[in-house]
């Protein structure tokens, strides 16, 4: 196994080759924020929050999919990437109808959490008030695209880990929607197993369990994870 | 089918040409002008007047003067019809006969085209570009061979990387670089893909060249699959350009037959096959991923690079990605040689470069010039300046990508390094001429509008920030601003260019950026 030595952050860590600057800075306990990452599925760099300055090239870079290299010396948390991504939350915030005090995740979201984590406290973007449908045609879950910020978390979850490839993505720009089926209602395709895994990797409220009174819906991502440890790796460890 | 039986065909069909010939245009901008009905009753005049044995009328690609058309033009005399009614063909035929012309001639000196440099171009408005013989009878597929049976491929790539070709789809990364990170990559399965998605408003270069000389760029193609190793081709090409697609249909057809593409190529061991694969016009999928995905049956999005193409493209087997008219460029390398294409263009920018010029400018059309002829030259002097007598504003190029040159920048000569100082890019070549009479936060907002709709949504600083880009423009624009908006914009402008997936989301804030570095006072007065 060869081993990349980099810093981040001003802490220098020693690495796997191949391992994400991600996966780098988690092993060294540093933080970096994301969005569209899930622990188990492949990862697709589209969220941006997970953007760091690498010194050297002059661009920024998604930690989620770029691999560490010798002496790389990478930055987390400048001035300028809590500036953009204080702007990308907002910008999330006014795309969509995230109206939290009466959503089933308030208080164990993953896209409010963040959008404390990095300070924002308004949007100076006008909201759009998109008008976007619920689905609860499905017996036991639903989804609400009013909540929903295209992460398609749940689009890889269920063609990776499920294998049903329920999900996909309808249309382009802000008219993007997560679609079932071939555009059908969630409850008339047969493809899905109601396995539940859509509603564990889902990072906002949007796929939620019907009947979840406000505030009170918890979602099981090591759920995720464990089985994608299982598979790969045979252990059935949590 | 070798080297004599090539030239063989060539010659034959030089021998069968007729004493004068009658070039009229039949590309997208003349047929859209009714010059089909021109050339039939230009056949039928020939007939009438008795000439068929010293006259032909043959239907050739784009003439260039697309403003005028349809465009006629008498060879070997030169003479140049404009606007051509199909009532004016016998006026044209008698001509011939010694009478006076009663149909529009134009002017077949003028800058507009003595300026030109044909090398992509050059059998443009010259060869029927259905017959694969007119083809070859300017010399076509010889370089093919030459490569084939003279050159390694190593040697080709080296010819190739003395010329110092760029790519002409936008970025100008250098060709020879690229052929050459495909040719060292391991692997049995190799693919050259043609970028025929061209999908910037308001330009139609690619177009053409496909129109006109398909040919061309076919052997272009089957060069580099020599080079770099592949035996399988496609050309993603929009649906909006039928008559494209249906000419390269014939011509693979055409070339096929004579043992010029499929297996054993030239009967040697060079396998090479080419597909079309249509897109469906969305502009992102013009960006090489994108591409890919599509022609692998997906949704057309971006994805991250590294890996980038030449390393993990189709199918993730090594691919090379160019340009219509980088690969139009080839076969006159080959030719020449490398050093005769380093001789034209500027320093670090070399050949030529095809622009659709238009706009509000006079002399609209395709003109083909060496890098490094100014701004000036190609608005004023080839394209005649502003139409009905107004003032040049601004030059736009490189599309929504692009930005804007102001009128006291005229004098700078058009290549890569230049228009980047600017703050702007060469693109893929569209030129649009922008009078005095036109609103810069305008234009600013009409690309906006453009990016936000072809957005491919994948990530959040493209989808969301153009869309609120596009509505702080439209604010100004319809004075209920404010200035913290500016700012508020700029600094959008500055998240998105930095965050954003792919060159779409990267290059969206340019014509913003641009016009508010070099305009903005009108934005300031909307204020
Ligand atoms: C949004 C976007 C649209 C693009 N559209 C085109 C296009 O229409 N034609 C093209 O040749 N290249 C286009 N490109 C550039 C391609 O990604 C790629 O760089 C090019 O085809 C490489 O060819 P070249 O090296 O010959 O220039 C586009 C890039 C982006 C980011
Ligand atoms: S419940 Fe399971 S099968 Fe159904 S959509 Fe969600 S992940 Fe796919
Ligand atoms: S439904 Fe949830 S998991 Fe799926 S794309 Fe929307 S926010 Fe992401
Ligand atoms: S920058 Fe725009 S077009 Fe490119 S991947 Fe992001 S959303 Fe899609
Ligand atoms: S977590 Fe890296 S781009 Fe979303």
């Amino acid at each position: 196994m060869a081993v990349k030595t980099l810093k981040i952050n001003d802490i220098y860590v020693a690495v796997e080759e191949g391992l994400t600057i991600l996966k780098a800075a988690q092993e060294a306990g540093i933080y970096i924020p994301t969005l569209c990452h899930l622990e188990g599925v492949s990862d697709i760099g589209a969220c941006r929050m997970c953007m760091v300055e690498v010194e050297g090239i002059n661009k920024l870079l998604p930690a989620c999919v770029t691999e560490v290299a010798e002496e790389m010396v990478v930055r987390t948390n400048t001035a300028k990437l809590k500036e953009y991504r204080r702007m990308n939350m907002e910008l999330l915030f006014a795309e969509g109808n995230h109206v939290c005090s009466v959503c089933v995740v308030n208080g164990n979201c993953e896209l409010q959490n963040l959008a404390v984590e990095v300070g924002m406290e308004h949007c100076r973007f006008s909201y759009r008030f998109p008008d976007k449908p619920v689905d609860i045609s499905h017996p036991q879950f639903g989804i609400d695209h009013n909540r929903c910020i295209l992460c398609t978390r749940c689009v890889r979850v269920c063609d990776e880990v499920e294998g049903a490839h329920v999900w996909d993505i309808a249309h382009r720009g802000e008219e993007c929607k997560i679609i079932s089926g071939l555009n059908q209602p969630w409850g008339e395709v047969d493809a899905c197993t109601s396995c539940g895994k859509c509603v564990n990797a889902c990072p906002t409220g949007s796929i939620f369990h019907k009947s979840t009174p406000v505030a009170v819906m918890k979602r099981d991502r090591g759920s995720l994870e464990f089985l994608s440890t299982a598979r790969e790796k045979k252990q059935w460890t949590r | 089918m070798d080297l004599k039986e090539l030239v063989e065909i060539g010659e034959k069909q030089r021998n069968s040409a007729k004493k004068i010939r009658i070039h009229c245009c039949n590309a997208a901008g003349c047929i859209s002008s009714n010059s089909s009905a021109v050339k039939d009753k230009l056949e039928i005049a020939v007939k009438e007047a008795g000439l068929q044995e010293t006259v032909e009328v043959a239907k050739v690609g784009c003439m260039k003067f697309c403003g005028r058309g349809p465009l006629v033009q008498v060879e070997p005399a030169g003479t140049l019809y404009e606007q051509v009614k199909p009532e004016d063909a016998a006026s044209i035929v008698a001509v011939l006969k010694g009478e006076e012309a009663t149909a529009k001639t134009g002017n077949a000196n003028h800058p507009f085209f003595t300026r030109q440099m044909p090398v992509v171009l050059e059998n443009s408005g010259k060869i029927n570009p259905e017959k694969i013989e007119e083809y070859i009878a300017a010399g076509g597929y010889q370089p093919l061979y030459r490569v084939i049976y003279e050159m390694s491929p190593n040697e080709v790539i080296d010819e190739l990387s003395h010329s110092g070709l760029r790519g002409r789809g936008g970025a100008g990364y250098p060709t020879g670089l690229k052929w050459a990170t495909v040719a060292k990559m391991s692997g049995e399965q190799k693919y050259v893909i043609c970028n025929a998605d061209e999908g910037d408003p308001g330009a139609f270069m690619d177009r053409a060249v496909l129109e006109s000389d398909p040919h061309r760029v076919l052997e272009g193609m089957a060069i580099a699959a020599y080079a770099v190793g592949a035996n399988s081709g496609y050309i993603y090409i929009r649906a909006e350009y039928p008559l494209a697609i249906d000419r390269l249909q014939k011509a693979i057809k055409q070339a096929k037959k004579l043992g010029i593409l499929g297996s054993q190529i030239f009967d040697s061991p060079f396998d090479f096959k080419i597909d079309i694969r249509v897109g469906a016009g969305a502009f992102v999928c013009g960006e090489e991923t994108a591409l890919i995905a599509s022609v692998e049956g997906k949704r057309g999005n971006p994805r991250p690079r590294p890996p980038y193409p030449a390393e993990s493209g189709l199918w993730g087997c090594p691919t090379l990605i160019n340009n219509v008219e980088t690969f139009a460029n080839i076969a006159p390398i080959v030719r020449e040689g490398g050093d005769w294409y380093r001789s034209i263009g500027t320093e670090k920018s070399k050949g030529t470069k095809v622009f659709a010029l238009t706009g509000k400018v006079k002399n609209t059309g395709l003109i083909e010039v060496p890098m490094g002829t100014t701004v000036r030259q190609i608005v004023e002097e080839m394209g005649g300046g502003v139409s009905n007598g107004g003032v040049v504003k601004a030059v736009q190029t490189g599309g929504p990508s692009g930005g804007c040159i102001p009128a006291d920048a005229l004098d700078t000569p058009v290549d890569y390094e230049h228009l980047r100082e600017l703050g702007t890019i060469m693109g893929s070549g569209g030129i649009i001429v922008i009078d005095n009479n036109t609103n810069m936060v305008d234009v600013a907002k009409f690309y906006m509008e453009f990016c936000q709709q072809e957005s491919c949504g994948k990530c959040v600083p493209c989808r969301a920030g153009t869309v609120q880009m596009y509505e702080i423009l439209d604010k100004i624009y319809h004075k209920r601003a404010n200035i913290a908006d500016i700012d508020k914009l700029e600094a959008l402008c500055h998240m998105v260019r930095d965050m954003s997936l792919c060159g779409l989301g990267q290059s969206a804030p340019n014509p913003v950026l641009s016009t508010l570095r070099y305009f903005r006072e009108e934005y300031l007065e909307l204020i």
